[in-house]
């Protein structure tokens, strides 16, 4: 007989939690007894995958994660990496995708407010923010609503506290109609000289409660968070908390100067589960206890019971440890700075967390049963990938409707790059990155949109250092080609490390490491399974490939809509891959544009002629708005190659012969000469040799094949051929020259042109192509 | 000189400015806490861009009470050189140091780019080192930086010369296209662009260095 059937709860309340039968006797075996209602919810949460990571834990422990520059990895708040000179950076990406799909303003809010603080937990002061987003088809007018509302969502938060948000992606696919993807990554300088840890110590030292007030909003939010879209979904609006940007500036300056007194022993910040996460989690990293009384909690609402006070996710909290006798020094910097900050309780040498309430015990579990000692599953690869990705993989090229040296179908060339610019995936984000603040801070030397990676000056904001000049910078990028992801995981996710690393190498910088941030379906179905597995195994090599260990990151699972018919839709496998990089001299920064008439154009990588498996129409942004075909397999990675056309790009860079860079990513080719054309307002004049033996449409759109298009000053050619010719012998290509705006973009394949357009028309279609859409509201 | 850069909890371009007056320009620089009032021994007040007390209910309208705010109030007064950028020209309306109000932007979104404005004047000690007409690139970051004034208002402002920075491509639905605007007197700016934000060739342009550089120089007898 199993403990549920004597359970004093319910199948639907234990089920409402978010735990499966087999998870209560768990619970009862780790107890030794029924849990109260309290005690529930609070193993409901810890027990969801987005705390406890049951499903993807035996995937993830693959992930390299240490490596010479690696200060801290997975399990702390955030990851630290030794930029050198004494500069340590904190980063990390995590997601907030079911909320911003209910609600989706303070969705997208709150995600931003929540990575900031893993990063101001660890003594880092947040210096910039990227943002992933994945959207629905924008001609949907939920999906135009759920846009608007992020983007306002994310101005919203980051403008207020004073962070520059100055970089990301923006994709649409249909894929992700009922379930868009919002993934906040934030980068912070340590300014205390230790690194603030979560783990508690000191028995008797006393357990502050800091910053806003504890209200029912965001109840459950974890475990929320953590199970499939539906049509009632909605009604789970109470499940997103509220956010306050004023609070979490206050809330940022405040912690900072307290960690600097050397009286906080460790931290913990209130995200996900709240009080129950951060009590257990300190105790359970520390190897200690703790007590806390909840009716020392500042509230904002009257009325609360346990379950609600140890559930809640009211933003702007965090926990901490302090030393015995120091706590009123730093309660007087809160209340300086307008917050909330009481002594709520003590940690114990028992390792259990115990909660009273009205002066009486409201909860009493081991502290590891909610944070270390958690279910876990391990599931069998299925034996043969999915029918959807076996199917997918036989097609081939040949497939295509007929194409000449004028066009494919009734479409000109002309015509199909156009219908490339003027897809939102590969247009301009201007709308998106206009609405945030990107200078705040002084330190934003590229600006959004101007080159492949975002980059700012490492010059902290306090202290005698903060008046000094900097030439070191740190490069960000976030990327994920989630078509490949869809038709085989395993490259795709190669492919995601690849292009980080590409693009934070066509601005100049050396890739260090990784924050990565898993979305995915469900992992109960094989088909999800095999998705997530094989998607951790592509990225575990590529990391280990480009020597850019995994510091931490976020798992989201079960980001599936169920529509009215219960038919689960689950989204495509998106393993968001958030890079970081140092750029050792800020003067010798590449932007993407095109700088000056007569420079030389060359492609680093596979050459134009090439044809194997290295670069594919499969997947290609191409195939799928062209031709509205999902299928194919996506190009090949090859680890030496890229590592290989990286490096000489860098070289290329630092020794100033290179004006600019841009990766062949989304559209290939000829849209990587376009975009360089559009943001340089510059022409140039392309040839990809000769058509025999080639469809156009394989020259101009192939996409893969490690290729970045660069153009080089004249003077420094011979050099610079030199150095192509030694690095790289076969794989680098002069395909032309960068001309005046008005001779435009000519494209030719030997003596035939395929494609002749003005720059203007070029940026009108690029420029305005999600405005456009928008405007139909 | 002696520069006071006024610290609300959600000011966040106070250390912005201080980079500028006391980094680039190796000025002295003393943050001030909104709680206190005393300005002693300063020349320049900036009252800098961010969101004051989080300005949920009108920007810089509790601002306005504050300690700082009414002890730069007297400083104005007095004669002294009182610098609003973004939230701190709000808040300068709001404390009536300056005529008129910032309303939401025509479009109602956030916007943060670099707009050419027109120097209308150089004879102010803050356009000295610009030439009349001159059109500087500054940034701008704001959603709330549409200049409204009623037509009397804006006619006075015309016809005292108030208006010292004018957008050439309106970003906002500002009247007038106004910018930025001088009290009667003229020691005291309130400006929507961002000239701190554009005082080093790194940050992409260097049009906003003058404003700041120009109060260094000895005024011509």
């Amino acid at each position: 007989m199993t403990a549920i059937s004597s359970a004093p709860f319910s199948a639907d309340e234990i089920a409402g939690e978010g735990i499966k039968p087999e998870e209560y006797d768990a619970i009862v075996e780790r107890l030794g007894r029924h849990p109260n209602k309290a005690e529930l919810g609070m193993f409901g949460v810890m027990w969801s995958e987005h705390c406890c990571y049951k499903n993807s834990r035996p995937l993830l422990s693959q992930f390299p994660t240490e490596g010479l520059r690696i200060l801290v990895g997975p399990g702390e708040n955030a990851g630290v990496v030794d930029l050198g000179d004494g500069l340590h950076l904190a980063f990390k990406v995590e997601s907030h995708n079911h909320p911003s799909a209910v609600e989706p303003f303070q969705g997208a809010a709150t995600g931003v407010g929540g990575i900031l603080r893993d990063i101001f937990t660890m003594g880092a002061r947040p210096i910039a923010i990227l943002n992933s987003l994945r959207f629905g088809d924008l001609e949907q007018p939920r999906t135009r609503r759920l846009f608007h509302g992020v983007v306002s969502g994310i101005s919203h938060y980051g403008n207020c506290v004073g962070v520059p948000t100055v970089g990301g992606e923006v994709a649409f696919d249909p894929a992700y109609n009922g379930n868009p993807l919002v993934n906040a990554m934030a980068l912070g300088l340590m300014e205390t000289d230790e690194i603030v840890k979560a783990g508690a110590s000191g028995i008797g030292n006393p357990v502050l409660y800091v910053g806003s007030t504890t209200g029912r909003d965001g109840m459950g939010g974890a475990s929320f968070a953590s199970a499939e879209l539906s049509d009632e979904s909605l009604d789970d609006r109470p499940a997103v908390q509220v956010g306050d940007p004023f609070l979490e500036k206050s809330l940022i300056e405040a912690c900072l100067e307290a960690f600097k007194t050397g009286a906080v022993v460790a931290a913990q910040d209130m995200g996900a589960a709240g009080l129950t996460c951060s009590t257990a989690e300190m105790a359970a990293k520390g190897g200690v206890g703790v007590e806390l009384d909840l009716d020392l909690i500042p509230v904002r609402e009257s009325g609360m019971v346990p379950y609600e006070y140890l559930l809640s996710e009211s933003q702007e909290r965090m926990l901490f440890v302090a030393a015995a006798g120091r706590e009123q020094e730093l309660i007087d910097i809160f209340h300086r700075w307008g917050l909330q900050a009481v002594v709520a309780g003590k940690i114990i040498a028992e390792p259990i967390v115990r909660i009273f309430w009205q002066g009486a015990i409201a909860a009493e579990i081991p502290a590891t049963a909610l944070s270390d000692n958690t279910p876990i599953y391990h599931r069998q690869l299925p034996d043969e990938p999915p029918a959807y990705a076996q199917q997918a993989w036989q097609w081939t090229i040949d497939q295509l409707p007929a194409a000449t040296e004028v066009g494919c179908g009734d479409r000109s060339w002309n015509d199909l790059l156009l219908t490339l610019l003027d897809s939102p995936t590969i247009a301009s984000k201007r709308w998106v990155y206009r609405q945030y603040d990107h200078q705040v801070q002084n330190n934003t030397v590229v600006l959004p949109g101007a080159a492949d990676a975002a980059v700012v000056r490492l010059r902290p904001q306090m202290g005698a250092a903060a008046l000094k000049t900097s030439n070191k910078g740190v490069a960000a990028t976030t990327d994920c080609n989630a078509r490949y992801c869809y038709l085989q995981p395993y490259e795709g996710a190669k492919a995601a490390v690849a292009e980080a690393a590409r693009n934070l190498s066509c601005v100049g910088a050396e890739p260090l490491a990784v924050t990565d941030n898993l979305n995915f379906g469900s992992p109960e179905k094989p088909i999800g399974y095999w998705q997530l597995a094989e998607a951790c195994r592509g990225l575990s090599e590529a990391c280990r490939e480009f020597s850019t260990p995994v510091t931490g990151g976020n798992v989201s699972l079960y980001n599936e809509t169920l529509d009215s018919d219960g038919k689960p839709q689950p989204i495509y496998p998106t393993p968001v891959v958030g890079m970081v990089g140092l750029v050792p001299n800020l003067d010798r920064v590449c932007g993407q544009g095109f700088q000056s008439v007569g420079d030389r154009l060359y492609l680093l990588g596979l050459p134009t002629q090439a044809a194997d498996d290295r670069l594919s129409l499969g997947g290609s942004e191409y195939l799928a708005i062209a031709h509205q075909t999902v299928a194919g397999l996506p190009p090949r990675i090859d680890f030496d190659l890229e590592r290989r056309v990286q490096a000489v790009c860098r070289l290329g860079i630092h020794q100033g012969w290179i004006r600019s860079a841009h990766d062949s990513a989304e559209g290939g080719l000829a849209v990587a000469i376009a975009e360089s054309a559009i943001a340089g307002s510059l022409g140039a004049r392309v040839n990809l040799g000769e058509l025999v033996g080639h469809r156009p449409d394989w020259l101009l759109f192939a996409e893969g094949g490690a290729r970045i298009l660069v153009s080089v000053d004249p003077a420094h050619v011979a050099v610079w051929e030199a150095e192509l010719q030694a690095q790289i012998p076969a794989a680098w290509q002069a395909i032309g020259t960068v001309t005046e705006a008005d001779a435009g973009l000519a494209i030719a394949a030997g003596n035939q042109p395929l494609v002749q357009l003005s720059v203007d028309q070029l940026q009108q279609t690029w420029g305005g192509a999600i405005e456009r859409r928008l405007a139909k509201d | 000189m002696n520069v006071g850069v006024i610290v609300f909890p959600g000011s966040n371009c106070d250390r912005d400015v201080q980079w500028v007056t006391a980094g680039l320009l190796g000025q002295s620089t003393r943050m001030i806490w909104h709680e206190e009032r005393d300005l002693s021994g300063l020349d320049l007040i900036v009252v800098p861009g961010g969101f004051s007390y989080g300005d949920y209910l009108r920007c810089g309208a509790i601002a306005r009470f504050s300690p700082a705010m009414q002890a730069t109030v007297a400083f104005a007064e007095a004669g002294g050189l009182v610098l609003g950028i973004c939230n701190g020209f709000q808040i300068l309306t709001e404390v009536g140091l300056l005529p008129g109000a910032l309303v939401r932007n025509r479009d109602l979104h956030f916007r943060c780019e670099t707009t050419p404005l027109r120097v209308e004047r150089s004879d102010r000690p803050w356009s000295r080192t610009y030439q009349q007409g001159q059109i500087l690139n500054l940034p701008i970051a704001h959603g709330e930086g549409r200049y409204h004034a009623d037509p009397a208002t804006l006619a006075a402002l015309e016809a005292n010369g108030q208006v010292l920075f004018r957008y050439l491509d309106n970003p906002n639905g500002s009247c007038n296209d106004i910018a930025g605007i001088t009290n009667v007197a003229g020691n005291v700016l309130g400006m929507m662009p961002h000239p701190e934000r554009a005082a080093e060739a790194i940050a992409g342009s260097v049009d906003g260095l003058g404003l700041f550089a120009g109060l260094l120089e000895p005024v011509a007898a």
